[in-house]
């Protein structure tokens, strides 16, 4: 168990390419932290900061206090889910798991313990000597975090580990990381690209973009409070609607243009609503449907409920309290009148 | 196929079957002949089918040989052929893996001066820079012993080069895991990718066996005392005093064992053959 | 390209040792020597070395014998290699068109790669030998008198036959795979366009085949041209009258058997020349396989 500080934390490859700059992460003892961002926004590389994968060029990186920028991977004491799982193709399940504990001379009798206890905890015990080979997407996921659980480590680093699986079988192993994660709060780091998986699993979220961290909260937070534009478009599916206004009007010092943001589900159809959108298309979802239009110029997606009579423009309105705004050329948020 | 044309396929058939026999007709005279006595090509003709004295033929070279050719026997040759191929096969295995380990997972000052010279053997074979290195060997008093066989024939770029490919299609991910594992460079190489180039090993086995087993200018060099002979290069030597007193049935029952080895490996690992050589040529 | 490496100063040399000490003792060193003994001249009873410059070879571009070397080397590669490669060819489209008996003709094709191009040579030398040989003695009884001891075209016919039989298994080889390797779709959307099997061949098979050919032939004239040595010596020893005599051949023959070192070397120096033109063209070729 470990609590884990980023400080200042930044990396430039030897071409001089930027992929993270002043990351500051306080993360605190069983903490389930999730990164996410757009690919390429350097949730990864950060991710392999910590492991010691890639060498930190600017800043630290502590780990249960000590600070592990030279440190090599093996002595950081962590364990990795690779998204690609990175089983030993020709060991089985069950050399696969003590490999890590064998290079640390663990006792014969411990490993076995150790990976009993795992196989117990993942329900991997009747394939542990298979090769990795004949299992299928889901098994070969449980085994990784076998290799994982077995180190018994200060921190689990996750590096989009779903990814890989269908999208019906990510659910199910969504809940059950998280469940793990509760059992044994261990400290965890989770690189993923897909928001809901990092609204679900996350104690706090890291939003990142283009190698800087835009907000960080948690998923609620980040959700009713999004830090800018980008998080606001990031953030929450459907996502918000970002009308850009000439002129934000009752806002002391904002003269100049701005974003203005809108949650679909904020749109509330009524009959005395201000605003008149013109229906584009609609999707129907089951249980509710989208309702996409257009104000103006101005795109906008409705969330409504299946049942809801549809005309053919909608009168809406919107409570000021659900209104977000931001600058036009930063993307920050603007206090709320 | 897209349309069946029987007879296409019966043209195709015959032309195959003119193609079988037109590759194994020189075997198959060599192994009858092979089955004679000696004055049974005093005749004018070689005869086409079976005689009665292979058991003799054959025991005879394998145990004592052509004695007044000085020649040692048979048996004695084909082991040090033996020796040779597997060295060669080894060594070159050994020191290709290697290389190619360090050129793929590590960075290093002059990495790609070593490319270039492991590189420049395939452009010098042996066959053009005899007598230099016949010198050399001669200088390191290496003629006529097992090392002076294989030690200069086990430099190889193309072993290294298909090393360095199966290496470089290797997941980065393994690597990783097996840092954070604990692993060490040596650990990796011997608990990860040896174990994963074994069928690129066992290929180039095949072919790197057969290559050494078949050499023919090196040995008949190096090897001036007869004890050294590989059977390759001397049933070359046999045949130069048969010419003069022929006794054929004694070269072709030589001839037949010289290529039986490679033979048997080629028709029962048919498979990690071809794949061997596809494979060290790309 | 990979992502991952090891960190480690000497470990790598260590790694490359064995492989870089073997290349710069037994290839390099002598590869060097062989240039400068292209520059010296031995006397008789090789107790004088002389540097004579370009000497040597100028004498070799001089040398009629030389020059027949050359020419001999062009028939015989070229002979081989056409030979080998249509053969080959032949076979390959012949099995390509039996899928079901496929993997037994395979067989039957593939196994002379194990024998020795030394023993190819002397199987060779034996069924055409002129007194006893079996194809002699068929050729006598249709009326033509074959021996490759006297005759210098019969002596050519009969390495150019020794040294293609023991190649064409691997072109063939290559060939099936080539031909494996062309989609169905490709032949059927022909066949539709109103193609049969021959012109088909003619205008889908063979274009698509073309860079495994070009592979082949390189890799051909390079085994004819060097790895042939074995066949030469274990049948006519370069003759009758040098009509066998390839280059390869000659540079053994004059250093070792001649013990004419200079020109030997600066022999070699030209092979040398000549196989690097080679391996970068094969080399050029394997960049543009990748590419494509």
């Amino acid at each position: 168990m470990a609590q884990i500080t980023i400080e200042n934390l930044g990396k430039v490859y030897p071409g001089g390419t930027r992929a993270v700059e002043d990351i500051n992460i306080d993360i605190a003892d069983g903490e389930f932290i999730v990164l996410v961002g757009p690919s390429g926004c350097g949730k990864s590389t950060l991710l392999r900061m910590v492991a010691g994968l890639e060498s930190i060029t600017e800043g630290t990186c502590s780990i249960g206090g000590r600070v592990v920028n030279d440190i090599e991977p093996a002595e950081r004491d962590i364990a990795m889910v690779f998204q690609n799982y990175a089983l030993y193709p020709h060991m089985t399940v069950r050399q696969n798991l003590a490999y890590g504990l064998k290079n640390r001379r663990t006792p014969k009798a411990e490993i076995d313990r150790r990976v009993a206890e795992a196989a117990e905890i993942l329900q991997i015990g009747s394939f542990l000597d298979r090769k990795p080979r004949a299992l299928s997407g889901g098994q070969r996921q449980r085994v990784a975090m076998g290799r994982a659980i077995v180190r018994e480590p200060a921190a689990f680093l996750f590096d989009e580990p779903l990814s890989n699986l269908d999208a019906k079988l990510r659910i199910t192993m969504r809940l059950e990381i998280k469940e793990l994660q509760r059992r044994l709060g261990t400290t965890s780091i989770y690189v993923t690209h897909d928001q809901l998986e990092a609204m679900t699993l996350a104690d706090r979220l890291v939003v990142l973009n283009k190698g800087r961290v835009e907000q960080i909260g948690t998923p609620l937070e980040v959700y009713r409070n999004p830090a800018s534009a980008f998080v606001a478009s990031f953030i929450g599916s459907p996502a918000m609607n970002l009308i850009a206004a000439r002129a934000v009007p009752h806002l002391p010092g904002t003269g100049h243009a701005g974003l203005i943001g809108i949650r679909p589900e904020s749109l509330i159809p009524s009959a005395d609503g201000q605003i008149e959108m013109t229906i584009d298309a609609v999707e129907e979802l089951g249980a509710t449907r989208l309702v996409h239009g257009h104000v103006g110029g101005e795109a906008l997606t409705v969330t409504m409920p299946a049942d809801a009579d549809l005309p053919e423009t909608l009168r809406l309105k919107v409570d000021p309290q659900d209104i977000h705004l931001f600058q036009a050329e930063s993307g920050a948020r603007l206090a709320r009148a | 196929m897209v349309e069946n044309r029987p007879f296409l396929n019966f043209l195709a058939h015959v032309v195959l079957i003119f193609g079988v026999v037109v590759v194994a007709l020189p075997v198959w005279v060599a192994l009858v002949a092979s089955t004679h006595e000696s004055n049974a090509f005093l005749r004018g003709t070689v005869p086409m089918w079976f005689g009665d004295q292979a058991v003799h033929n054959y025991s005879r070279m394998l145990g004592t040989g052509i004695s007044t050719s000085g020649m040692p026997p048979v048996g004695w040759m084909m082991f040090n052929s033996l020796i040779m191929a597997l060295g060669v096969a080894l060594g070159k295995i050994a020191i290709s893996l290697t290389s190619a380990f360090a050129i793929v997972y590590f960075r290093f000052p002059f990495r790609m001066a070593a490319f270039w010279i492991i590189f420049s053997t395939m452009m010098l074979p042996v066959e053009v820079r005899i007598v230099p290195t016949f010198k050399v060997v001669a200088d390191l008093g290496m003629l006529n012993s097992y090392p002076g066989l294989i030690i200069p024939l086990i430099a190889s770029a193309t072993a290294t080069f298909l090393f360095r490919q199966v290496f470089l299609t290797m997941p980065d991910e393994l690597t990783e895991a097996a840092r954070i594992d604990g692993a060490g460079p040596m650990k990796f190489f011997r608990d990860i990718l040896l174990p994963l180039s074994r069928t690129n090993m066992a290929a180039l086995f095949v072919i790197m066996f057969i290559y050494g087993w078949n050499q023919y200018l090196w040995p008949l060099l190096i090897t001036t005392g007869s004890d050294m002979y590989t059977i390759v290069a001397g049933i070359k030597r046999m045949s130069t005093v048969a010419d003069t007193d022929p006794q054929w049935n004694y070269i072709m029952a030589t001839a037949v064992l010289a290529m039986l080895p490679p033979l048997l490996v080629v028709i029962f690992m048919q498979r990690l053959f071809v794949k061997g050589l596809v494979e060290t040529e790309k | 390209m990979k992502r991952v490496f090891f960190n480690n100063r000497w470990l790598p040399w260590l790694l490359l040792a064995p492989q870089l000490i073997i290349t710069a003792i037994f290839f390099l060193w002598p590869a060097a020597q062989a240039v400068w003994q292209s520059f010296l001249r031995e006397d008789a009873f090789g107790l004088n070395t002389t540097f004579v410059g370009l000497a040597n070879y100028k004498q070799l571009l001089n040398s009629s014998e030389y020059h027949n070397s050359f020419w001999v080397t062009f028939v015989f590669t070229t002979s081989v290699t056409v030979f080998t490669m249509a053969f080959a060819l032949l076979m390959a489209i012949a099995v390509d068109r039996l899928i079901k008996s496929e993997k037994v003709y395979t067989t039957l094709l593939v196994w002379p790669y194990a024998i020795a191009p030394a023993v190819a040579g002397i199987l060779w030398w034996f069924i055409f030998n002129p007194s006893i040989g079996i194809l002699t003695y068929v050729l006598a009884q249709v009326g033509i008198r074959f021996n490759y001891v006297s005759d210098p075209t019969d002596a050519m016919i009969l390495v150019v036959l020794a040294s293609s039989w023991s190649r064409i298994s691997y072109s063939f080889l290559f060939f099936l795979a080539g031909l494996q390797s062309v989609p169905g779709s490709l032949r059927e959307a022909a066949a539709i366009d109103g193609a049969g099997p021959v012109k088909r061949f003619f205008t889908i098979t063979l274009p698509l085949l073309s860079p495994t050919t070009f592979f082949l032939m390189v890799v051909n004239l390079v085994y004819a041209m060097f790895e042939t040595f074995a066949v030469i010596d274990s049948t006519t020893y370069g003759g009758p009258a040098q009509s066998t005599n390839i280059l390869v051949y000659k540079v053994y023959q004059d250093g070792f058997v001649g013990q004419n070192l200079g020109s030997s070397a600066a022999q070699s120096v030209i092979l040398m020349a000549i196989v690097i033109v080679l391996t970068v063209i094969q080399f050029r070729y394997v960049e543009k396989k990748v590419a494509y």
